[in-house]
């Protein structure tokens, strides 16, 4: 496929981008940046089957055609989706988008503002933090073969937030960030990027979900994790669009010295969804659990791509990626551990089980070391199995029907990462969306 | 007043020939002790009769009031009124005790008839305090990581909530100390009323100082060889599986 040839046609267009850049000219820096990501856009092929980043994916039907950015909802639409945005009763702020549209500035309380926490929609950050964003926003090289995606998704930044908590500031209340897609076809691009000052405590639940069940949306989004030294980010992300979603999440993290971090990463919408995780240890000590969950029904794919950087020694990351499949779906999970030469006393794991509920289910698995220190403590492992058949009728034998039996096994299985959200309300909305999962399927 | 009735029950794992003709009533309110070797089918009996998928029933029949159980399928058998008591109850990470017995409660209901939550933790409390459970075990994944005793203890509890007409309880005793076969023994005791048949399997006689049979019976390769009160068992332990080889087994 031609690079000239993968521009979408007429929606994601040339007038389109330079128009809503125009609209940032007062911000020089960051027009410049959008420029950039439509030129590599258009300069980028879409990437194909045999590109070993995309080994397994369904790459064929990779298509950005007919998709388009959305005017702002109704007041009446915007209302709703905020009522139905409240999962987090103790959040710390509140941040809501439709169609890429902020429709809910959060509000800190005073002593979070006169701590200097910064919670904000990144187009308010944009006008009253050059410096700040200039530093951190998109600075992370994207290594896992969405390049095209992670071009595109800059050519069009807009949506999506900023979270700074500063040096020494501990926030235990979640800040809750839930982004939706109300028209059919929309194109939206949400970024995320989160701070961790110094000793900073923070902690993020980021929902992405659609007004309708069968939402046909293309969402490209991506985080920018910096968390710094002696600091502890916990972020809990939902993927969770309408069932004729295209979902690309390109998340980078950065762990400074003695740097505490912990993502879950839920996953449940969507016809295709692809992650790619990359964590990059730059300072000896941190320590960073990573977790992926997901129920994959009917014709979905999920697509799972980490990499976990030891640039430092004597650090350590864990990663568990679990996945349940239903019906015809798939799973692909392709991780990657690189230490490099210096960072001796690593400790690194990588671990990914799949379950297969259904015949017709496939799950694919390519963990992989890549380790150049001499002094390391690194493993990964894969399984894909079935439901056990004694677990079975165990149940069975207490007078629970089969497929009940089966539901709660596999709820089971996935249980061991929901316990790591941290969070009571959080997981049992987590819990619930993976319980809907089954009954759909 | 319930009955199962085992009649001449044959079952194989795979091709291999494991009951061979097996007939034995139990009543409601009775409680009946099978002993014999290890290998003798004791377990096969009581996980054929409970429906496990990998025993094969190849002839005879089991009853329950006079209906054949052999159609249903486990889950069936367990709503009808049989309860296993496993030997090795499996650990099931993930699955809280708590959720684990509300969905086999649950599924005892009729269609669109709700579990009354109140009441179900009422009840689930009072027997966990009758079995010297801990109610945290309430939220802890099923049998994962329990001990020996814990776990027994545990299908206890479960079978004290789901109220059945027959337990079948395989190996009760087995991996216990004196102590928690103390406990499970009273928890057993506390549920003898005459509601309730059960049939215990065990290897040794010890089981039986805790909870007294009011039948015994002796098995061997595949069959019940002899049966009598609950002097048998004594009597078994004075002189020895030896003795039912040497004098029970017809030769």
């Amino acid at each position: 496929m031609s690079a000239v040839a993968s521009v979408p046609a007429g929606v994601l267009d040339v007038a389109l981008q330079s128009a809503e850049t125009a609209a940032f000219r007062a911000q020089d820096w960051f027009a410049v940046l959008r420029q950039q990501g439509w030129h590599a856009f258009q300069s980028l092929p879409m990437p194909t089957r045999d590109n070993e980043k995309w080994r397994f994916s369904d790459a064929r039907t990779l298509s950005l055609d007919g998709y388009a950015p959305a005017p702002a909802p109704t007041p009446a639409q915007a209302a709703d989706l905020i009522a139905r945005s409240r999962l987090i009763s103790d959040a710390a702020g509140l941040i809501v988008h439709v169609d890429g549209h902020c429709v809910l500035k959060p509000t800190l309380s005073a002593e979070l503002v006169a701590q200097g926490v910064v919670f904000e929609s990144l187009e308010d950050a944009v006008r009253a933090r050059p410096a700040l964003l200039q530093e951190h926003l998109l600075k992370h090289p994207v290594l896992l073969g969405g390049d095209k995606f992670a071009a595109l998704h800059r050519a069009w930044l807009r949506a999506g937030y900023v979270l700074h908590v500063p040096k020494g500031v501990e926030v235990k209340q979640p800040f809750v960030s839930v982004t939706w897609t109300l028209t059919d076809g929309v194109a939206v691009f949400p970024h995320a990027l989160i701070i961790a000052g110094e000793r900073a405590t923070a902690d993020i639940h980021d929902f992405h979900l659609s007004a309708k069940a069968d939402q046909r949306a293309l969402a490209i989004s991506a985080v920018d994790i910096h968390a710094g030294t002696g600091s502890q980010v916990r972020r809990l992300a939902v993927q969770a669009w309408g069932s004729a979603t295209q979902s690309f999440q390109i998340d980078n993290t950065c762990g400074g010295r003695d740097a505490v971090i912990s993502s879950v990463n839920a996953a449940v919408g969507s016809r295709r969804a692809r992650l790619e995780n990359t964590v990059r240890i730059d300072g000896p000590g941190a320590d960073v659990s990573l977790y992926g969950i997901s129920v994959a029904s009917g014709e979905q794919e999920f697509d799972q791509r980490t990499l976990q950087v030891h640039a430092a020694g004597h650090a350590k990351s864990d990663l568990l990626f679990k996945n349940a499949l239903l019906g015809k779906a798939r799973t692909i999970f392709s991780g990657l551990i690189k230490v490099a030469p210096d960072a001796q006393r690593t400790d690194a794991y990588q671990t990914n089980r799949n379950l297969l509920l259904s015949p017709d289910a496939e799950a694919d698995s390519l963990p992989g070391l890549e380790i150049e220190a001499n002094d390391v403590k690194c493993s990964h492992g894969a399984t894909t199995g079935q439901i056990d058949p004694a677990e079975l009728f165990y149940l069975r034998a207490r007078g629970i029907p089969l497929a009940v039996a089966q539901e709660l096994l596999a709820q089971g299985f996935l249980e061991e990462v929901l316990a790591k959200v941290g969070h009571e309300e959080a997981a049992a909305a987590v819990r619930e969306m993976l319980r809907l999962k089954f009954h759909q399927a | 007043m319930s009955q199962l009735e085992i009649k001449d029950l044959h079952v194989s794992i795979g091709e291999k020939p494991i009951v061979k003709g097996l007939t034995l009533t139990v009543r409601s309110g009775e409680v009946h002790a099978i002993m014999g070797p290890n290998g003798t089918g004791k377990s096969t009996l009581a996980k054929a009769v409970a429906g496990h998928p990998s025993y094969t029933i190849t002839s005879g029949d089991v009853l329950l009031d006079g209906k054949s159980v052999l159609p249903m399928q486990p889950d069936e058998r367990a709503r009808a009124g049989l309860f296993l008591a496993f030997q090795y109850p499996s650990e099931i990470p993930g699955v809280s005790i708590a959720n684990f017995l509300r969905a086999a409660i649950q599924a005892r209901l009729g269609e669109g008839e709700e579990l009354d939550a109140t009441g179900y933790y009422k009840r689930l409390y009072s027997k966990m305090d009758l079995l010297q459970i801990d109610r945290k075990f309430t939220s802890r994944a099923i049998n994962d990581g329990f001990s020996g005793g814990e776990k027994k203890r545990c299908e206890i509890l479960q079978m004290a909530m789901l109220e059945p007409k027959f337990a079948l309880m395989d190996e009760t005793d087995s991996g216990l100390d004196i102590d928690a076969l103390r406990i499970v023994a009273d928890g057993v005791n506390a549920l003898r009323s005459t509601n309730l048949g059960v049939l215990m399997i065990t290897h040794y006689q010890r089981l039986l100082g805790y909870i007294v049979p009011d039948h015994v019976h002796v098995m061997w390769d595949g069959r019940i060889v002899k049966s009598g009160d609950k002097s048998l068992a004594l009597e078994l332990e004075a002189k020895g599986y030896d003795w039912v080889k040497n004098e029970l087994v017809p030769a």
